[in-house]
């Protein structure tokens, strides 16, 4: 867990009291709505198709219990009593009144949380892996960089008006869980030979209109350099980004019409004159930033306790231990998610009480420490072996031990036409649907991991581009028409997915999925072929033949 | 359009010229880059300060030789939208160490301040009066700064810092 320091609280009031009397300049008609309308993005707060909505940061996607319940109260004092995680470690709390929000963020600094970077041109919210500090094999906690970055990227001066928003996701390990390939700077975290940090670095990655993988840009940047590094790229950006036309506004555009080595160059000769400054880091600086986050007093605890054991006899356990529990760097622990997608439910959504019981969970079994990752799940990282039966009967009542993790009802989906003005169509009833179709356990387990994505409009929240299996959908002639790829991925092995062809009708889509699926179960060589390898064994020509054979 | 300087709204005592207005006898101006670069050694020989407008697309390296002689640069948000002359201000500030008046001009609202102020812009051409009466205290909103920029504000890291030390003594 990271602590704010009481510096970092008074910047969060002092944004709160800003925020406050903007809105009251709004209220009196003293700011106009254009004017106003940058004012309140940059404090999270978009207007959509029914209410307000307003997103808060969850940086890197730690959460302390304490915080938890805060957002389980702003869902309950401000909101509907619930909450919906998304791709990017936010939360979205979707009918917000305006003169209350001030009141809500004031609520939330209290517990250190805020709405900064969630919106607007500026440097979003840093995200990285949902198990930092906790998977075996990573390389260092990445989340002390992503503090450090945030820190940097929060209210920056030069950088706050950018061509278009600008996100930053950070990787330690060699799977990537924080899809750094998909944003406009992706940090690996690595060693050089010297055993001293750095990064990776690549940039130029999104999705939306126009959807690139990310480019190595350097191979290796000290950690001293990185925020000098990321300088020079964003001052590149700010001054050559386009600002004529929206969609060709992001770093990507730019990255692609000077392509990689021009622009590279343009970064280098800018970093060459800003590296040996103030923004160079100093050890001393990262083991500050090291030091306010805590990390669990761990028991020295058996492999395999006897409750564990015990459990294994319950099928429905099994059930759920198996594709939720995955290994903790440390003997005798487990890194739990929680699946936020049961059958039915719109994919990341949480109530107040599931919000306030899981809290409480987490003092019990995680060391009040809850993580957020961009597959809209939730995740506690530091849970006893021993504990899981126990744990896993209570979120069993608390509807939040769907057995799906990474299967093919652990579907990622925007809002869409349910409640974003941006969408063509709707994704959340799609997703309802697939999890009803494929809600049988036995059956999701023989497919095995597959992932899908929807989003419900070509800016692509919902990631589709990436998705084993993605769904985007369109409108056409007043119709919503949903487009299929499959063979997206948004790991350390990041692809753009390929069309099977022609979009189809809202009511097909659960069908024409169906039909993928079986081709799939029909051509793999083995059930440990996954999805994802036999589509690229075999291309996109016999999925399309079976979907459109009959169509 | 109300002009902040130090702080207090002040009597403009630069007039602007557009491309083609007939240069005034006497009394400082603010030419256009365009014009400026054009005419800038006659420009610079006559009495009266000289002040330059420079567009927020064109390299501000090109203004280096003469960052000595003029008295003021007037950099451009055509909407408040658009951010590239904050980079602009901060490249002239800590890079080519200017230190004459730099003003921010056209949609220059109250909530902008304090990014102005730390990117190194000291007079502000302000659309609204309310704004610029309000400037001091806006300008006092924040109190603590992530960034080093060339302001020489104390960032978050270096204030942690020095508490570190400071407890480090006592201890």
């Amino acid at each position: 867990m990271y602590a704010y320091d009481e510096i970092d609280r008074t910047l969060v009031n002092e944004r709160v009291s800003e925020f406050r009397d903007q809105v009251k300049r709004r209220l009196s008609g003293e700011l106009t709505e254009d004017e106003f309308k940058i004012l309140r993005l940059q404090n999270g707060v978009y207007l959509q198709l029914h209410a307000y909505m307003f997103r808060v940061a969850i940086p890197y996607g730690t959460l302390a219990t304490n915080q938890l319940r805060a957002l389980a109260h702003v869902a309950r004092k401000y909101d509907r009593g619930y909450g919906h995680f998304t791709t990017r470690q936010n939360i979205q709390f979707n009918w917000i009144k305006l003169a209350e929000l001030p009141d809500a963020l004031e609520d939330l600094a209290k517990v250190g949380i805020h709405a900064m970077q969630t919106s607007g041109n500026n440097m979003r919210n840093v995200t990285s892996d949902q198990w930092a500090g906790v998977a075996p094999g990573e390389i260092e906690d990445p989340r002390i960089w992503s503090e450090l970055i945030r820190q940097h990227t929060t209210l920056h001066p030069e950088f706050s008006f950018l061509p278009r928003k600008f996100k930053i996701a950070i990787t330690a390990s060699d799977h990537d869980r924080a899809a750094i390939k998909i944003h406009d700077i992706g940090l690996r975290l690595i060693k050089n030979e010297k055993g001293e940090t750095g990064f990776e670095v690549l940039v130029g990655g999104g999705l939306g209109r126009t959807p690139f993988i990310a480019k190595t840009i350097k191979h290796f940047v000290h950690g001293r350099d990185i925020l000098s590094y990321i300088e020079a790229i964003l001052r590149v950006y700010n001054q050559y980004g386009r600002r004529d036309n929206i969609y060709k506004a992001r770093i990507k555009i730019l990255v692609h019409e000077l392509g990689i080595e021009k622009f590279s160059r343009e970064v280098e000769d800018e970093w060459r004159q800003i590296r040996n400054s103030s923004l160079e880091i100093d050890d001393e600086v990262i083991e500050d930033i090291r030091s306010r986050f805590t990390y669990p007093s761990y028991e020295k605890l058996p492999h395999m306790p006897d409750e564990l054991r015990q459990a294994a006899a319950d099928p429905d356990f099994e059930a759920w231990r198996k594709n939720s529990v995955a290994p903790h760097k440390v003997q005798g622990y487990s890194i739990v998610t929680i699946s936020l997608k049961p059958t039915g439910g719109p994919p990341g959504d949480a109530t107040a009480e599931q919000m306030d019981a899981l809290a409480d969970l987490a003092d019990k079994y995680s060391f009040g420490e809850i993580r957020v990752g961009h597959e809209q799940n939730l995740a506690l990282p530091h849970v006893a072996k021993r504990d899981l039966p126990a744990l896993w009967k209570a979120l069993d009542k608390l509807g939040l031990a769907t057995p799906n993790v990474n299967l093919i009802t652990d579907i990622i989906a925007c809002p869409g036409l349910d409640y974003c003005s941006l969408a063509n169509a709707r994704s959340i009833p799609i997703a309802q649907e697939l999890t009803r179709r494929f809600a049988n356990h036995e059956l999701a387990n023989l497919i095995g991991r597959l992932h899908i994505n929807i989003s419900g409009c070509i800016n692509a929240c919902g990631h589709h581009h990436v998705g084993h299996i993605g769904i985007l959908g369109v409108e056409k002639n007043g119709e919503e028409v949903y487009q299929i790829t499959i063979g997206g991925r948004a790991d350390e092995n990041a692809a753009l997915g390929t069309l099977i062809g022609p979009g189809v009708k809202f009511d097909e889509v659960a069908d024409v999925v169906e039909d993928i699926v079986e081709a799939y179960l029909a051509l793999r060589e083995r059930p440990e072929e996954l999805f994802m390898d036999t589509v690229k064994r075999l291309g996109v020509e016999p999925f399309k033949e079976r979907v459109y054979a009959t169509r | 359009m109300p002009l902040v300087n130090g702080g207090k709204i002040v009597d403009d005592s630069f007039v602007k010229l557009a491309v083609d207005t007939p240069l005034p006898e006497r009394g400082d101006i603010l030419v256009p880059a365009e014009r400026f670069l054009g005419e800038a050694e006659g420009l610079l020989q006559r009495a009266g300060r000289v002040g330059v407008i420079w567009p927020n697309n064109r390299d501000i390296a090109e203004l280096v030789p003469y960052l000595g002689r003029i008295a003021a640069v007037a950099l451009v948000f055509p909407t408040f939208r658009d951010g590239r002359a904050y980079s602009q201000a901060r490249l002239l500030r800590e890079r080519y160490n200017y230190r004459g008046e730099l003003r921010a001009t056209g949609q220059v609202l109250r909530d902008q301040f304090v990014f102005m102020l730390r990117a190194g812009f000291d007079a502000f051409e302000v659309k609204k009066q309310a704004d610029a009466e309000a400037f001091m205290q806006t300008a006092r909103r924040y109190s603590v700064f992530y960034q080093p920029t060339g302001d020489g504000r104390i960032t978050a890291l270096h204030r942690r810092m020095q508490l570190r030390h400071s407890e480090g003594v006592g201890t």
